[in-house]
């Protein structure tokens, strides 16, 4: 069953030069106690969904579309709604966890604090057995409840700011580059956490990242993202395996790691979502491009194995003509535009 | 780009760089209460006692997780942050003996690239004036014509071209790779021998990254340069660096060529930073058996070897201590629900007893209870896990009238150990230490 189901959101952010568009009618659904990875370089749009489908939106940014949840569309919901949701039903986690503890109070307070604005009735023992054992669970101790933040180290930080979201018991959780801002070790021990909520809280979870590696090794599906669109989305083991956008798998082969064994990268660079390219957004980097993908946006084609796809290669094949299958002959891209 | 005279041919490069019993310790002013009373300031070891060459023509990967010290000793390395001990012999000179007017005639041969591309430039100079900044600074030429020409010729180099166009540009009209390359320019401008690049490519997307990479391997290349390669990330490294010298809390635990280093690695540490990369291949799953915690503080640094409380194969010798209990019981705390912790912890009298580093230490049994029932409980912990590493180093265990007496094994501090191509730091590899 989907905990949360997004049709066609739009997020723009307005700027004198126009709208920008970071969000371009995304669609997903995310299941109960699934880890659902979204990717993509910086400046896709990646954050502005995640914040868009708790409808966390700085000013001046405007939203259409239906995030829909327990039945409600998040989108038009009134601010107060939205505000009573966030916390028990919807979590969010974001990448620098100082700044987002109060230095003043004591872990116990945060724990108390949340706990009695969204559960009033919640008496003290119950507040305090419920922060413990969620702690516990991230390898918090007991010993440590009544310091204060800075007490702790960045990775201990950032595993009580998870204990804070799952506290409430969140149906799904959003968490923006969790582990970006910690080492090697410390980040595998969060994700090996992250990957435990699904049996420890039956939580959903958005995992934003731009680290295809971190994808692979804790998430059921992905959903890849350009230029505010979703490219390319289904389970990671197949998506991983055999790509089926170009930009999917132009990302994986620059992603750099123990197994590679030659340095790949994407010409050109993602582009100002201000103005768009036409047609497929990602057509100017595009080693496959064809004539049909500068003309006409790509429609979203359904794969074998609940995947899907935005890329005329994949058809369908009625709607592109001989001449749009042409390959797309283009100028070079300066070395100096890609990096 | 200036030219520079051919070193003479020698079966071993001579080291452009020899680093030498160096210490960079950092003095920790403690809170207004220490220092009205008079009690002692902390002391970090950023740097504890390093020795390597930089051989020329290489790369060296320094790896490590922050904290590990090795952008101090990078920066020690130039003259930027001045040693507590040791020496840094670059092209004769000692580093840390000069003054900074000699350093700052040397820095034309020694540059560095800094992380943060975006932090690097100064965003009210365009593109042309911070590249061109250091001829004027060295005060290597005044003429602007000159200047210019300079600066179009190294901007091409990095692959800004046309030069014309963006040397009028400002960093806040470009990408962090194009502003990473215009750090990387600015640096190579006085034609150094030596770049210190720390995680030059940290900040950028994987998209990038490949291509920063590439760019500095060419001009390697071209200029004949010499890097040290700063990163905690080891599979950039492993496809950068010629050689690889692991850093944990101020030493170097293990170094060698890279690919010993990957492939078969000695240290328990350099094996679990390998074994935490996360790699795209979705039949992995996140690794499970990673070393509890994380990087201790480094003005309190662990008895013996600083990765015993971490290690897996930790034993005897490797410097067990009081706060070792404490972190075990904590961790076992965490787990064990409200009811069980609330008992246990009552049979300990006094937890801050654990807070040292004694090798030695008396537990109070706690108020009502026998010491015995502390005794039983610390015995119960251990047949639930005796593999746990941490009873290794328990030399004996046992209850007094009202206490619990602990005592440890003698510590023993690792030393640099030789083992074919590589060095390692490790009780493990020690024929010595073995033995006892």
């Amino acid at each position: 069953m989907s905990v949360v189901s997004v049709r066609d959101l739009r997020v723009y952010y307005g700027t004198p030069h126009g709208p920008v568009r970071a969000v371009d009618g995304v669609s997903l659904e995310i299941q109960e106690g699934e880890t659902l990875g979204l990717v993509g370089e910086s400046g896709c749009g990646k954050s502005t969904l995640g914040r868009g489908i708790l409808g966390l939106l700085p000013e001046g940014a405007a939203a259409d579309g239906e995030v829909v949840y327990g039945g409600r569309n998040l989108v038009t919901l009134a601010p107060r709604e939205l505000r009573e949701l966030r916390g028990p039903d919807l979590g969010l986690i974001f990448q620098e966890p100082m700044t987002r503890l109060n230095p003043l109070l004591r872990i116990d307070d945060h724990f108390a604090e949340t706990l009695k604005r969204h559960e009033p009735g919640i008496g003290d023992a119950e507040a305090r057995r419920r922060s413990l054992d969620v702690l516990g669970k991230m390898g918090i101790p007991p010993t440590r409840f009544r310091q204060y933040p800075h007490e702790f180290s960045g990775g201990m930080r950032q595993r009580i700011m998870i204990a804070l979201a799952l506290v409430l018991r969140p149906k799904l959780l959003i968490a923006d580059e969790p582990t970006t801002a910690l080492d090697v070790i410390v980040e595998a021990q969060i994700l090996g956490i992250l990957a435990d909520l699904k049996a420890g809280f039956g939580t959903a979870l958005l995992l934003i990242t731009h680290n295809l590696g971190i994808i692979a090794e804790s998430c059921d599906r992905v959903a890849v993202m350009y230029a505010g669109k979703l490219v390319e989305e289904g389970p990671a083991r197949d998506v991983f395996a055999e790509p089926a956008h170009p930009y999917t798998r132009e990302l994986l082969e620059s992603t750099i790691s123990l197994a590679t064994t030659a340095l790949h990268s994407i010409p050109g660079a993602p582009p100002n979502l201000l103005e768009p390219p036409s047609g497929c957004r990602f057509h100017p980097r595009c080693p496959d491009a064809m004539r049909v993908c500068v003309e006409r946006e790509p429609v979203e084609l359904r794969l074998d194995g609940d995947r899907r796809v935005e890329c005329w290669l994949h058809g369908p094949e009625d709607q592109v003509s001989d001449e749009g299958r042409r390959e797309l002959v283009r100028e070079e891209i300066a070395i100096a535009d890609e990096a | 780009m200036q030219t520079r005279p051919e070193a003479p041919p020698a079966e071993a490069p001579a080291p452009l760089v020899s680093i030498h019993g160096l210490k960079t310790y950092y003095t920790i002013r403690g809170s207004y209460v220490d220092r009205l009373v008079g009690r002692e300031a902390g002391l970090v070891k950023a740097v504890d006692d390093v020795s390597l060459d930089l051989r020329k023509g290489e790369v060296l990967g320094l790896v490590g997780e922050s904290g590990s010290g090795k952008t101090t000793l990078g920066r020690t390395l130039l003259g930027l942050v001045s040693a507590t001990a040791g020496s840094v012999v670059f092209e004769g000179h000692d580093i840390t003996k000069l003054r900074e007017r000699e350093l700052r005639k040397l820095r034309r041969r020694m540059q560095i690239v800094f992380q943060d591309p975006h932090a690097s430039l100064n965003p009210a100079m365009t593109i042309g004036e911070s590249v061109g900044d250091p001829l004027r600074i060295q005060g290597i030429t005044r003429s602007r014509a000159d200047i210019r020409s300079r600066v179009a010729e190294v901007l091409e180099r990095v692959g800004l071209a046309p030069a014309e166009q963006f040397m009028e540009k400002y960093p806040g009209d470009l990408s962090g790779g194009q502003k990473q390359r215009a750090v990387i320019a600015r640096a190579l401008i006085l034609a150094p021998v030596l770049l210190v690049a720390d995680e030059p490519v940290s900040m950028l997307d994987m998209s990038v990254r490949a291509k920063i990479l590439e760019l500095l391997l060419d001009l390697k290349r071209d200029f004949d340069l010499t890097y040290l390669y700063i990163t905690h990330d080891l599979a950039t490294a492993k496809f950068f660096c010629d050689r690889i010298a692991i850093m944990y809390l101020g030493r170097i635990v293990e170094i060698g060529p890279s690919h010993e280093i990957y492939e078969n690695p000695k240290h328990p540490y350099t094996q679990a930073l390998l074994r935490a990369i996360p790699e795209p291949d979705p039949r992995r799953s996140v690794p499970r058996d990673l070393p509890r915690g994380e990087v201790p503080d480094a003005a309190r640094p662990p008895l013996g070897c600083s990765f015993h409380p971490r290690c897996p194969r930790a034993f005897a010798v490797c410097g067990w201590e009081a706060r070792d209990l404490r972190e075990l019981l904590e961790a076992r705390w965490a787990q064990a629900g409200e009811e069980r912790y609330e008992a246990e912890r009552a049979l300990v009298g006094d937890l801050a007893v654990l807070e040292t580093s004694a090798t030695l230490v008396r537990i109070p049994g706690g108020r009502g209870h026998d010491a015995g029932e502390l005794l039983t409980m610390l015995e119960s912990v251990r047949a639930e896990d005796p593999e746990e590493p941490f009873w290794r180093g328990v030399r004996r265990l046992e209850a007094g009238h009202d206490h619990v007496e602990i005592e440890f094994h003698e510590s023993r501090a690792p030393r640099p150990l030789p083992l074919g191509e590589v060095e390692v730091e490790c009780h493990l590899y020690d024929p010595d230490v073995a033995a006892t």
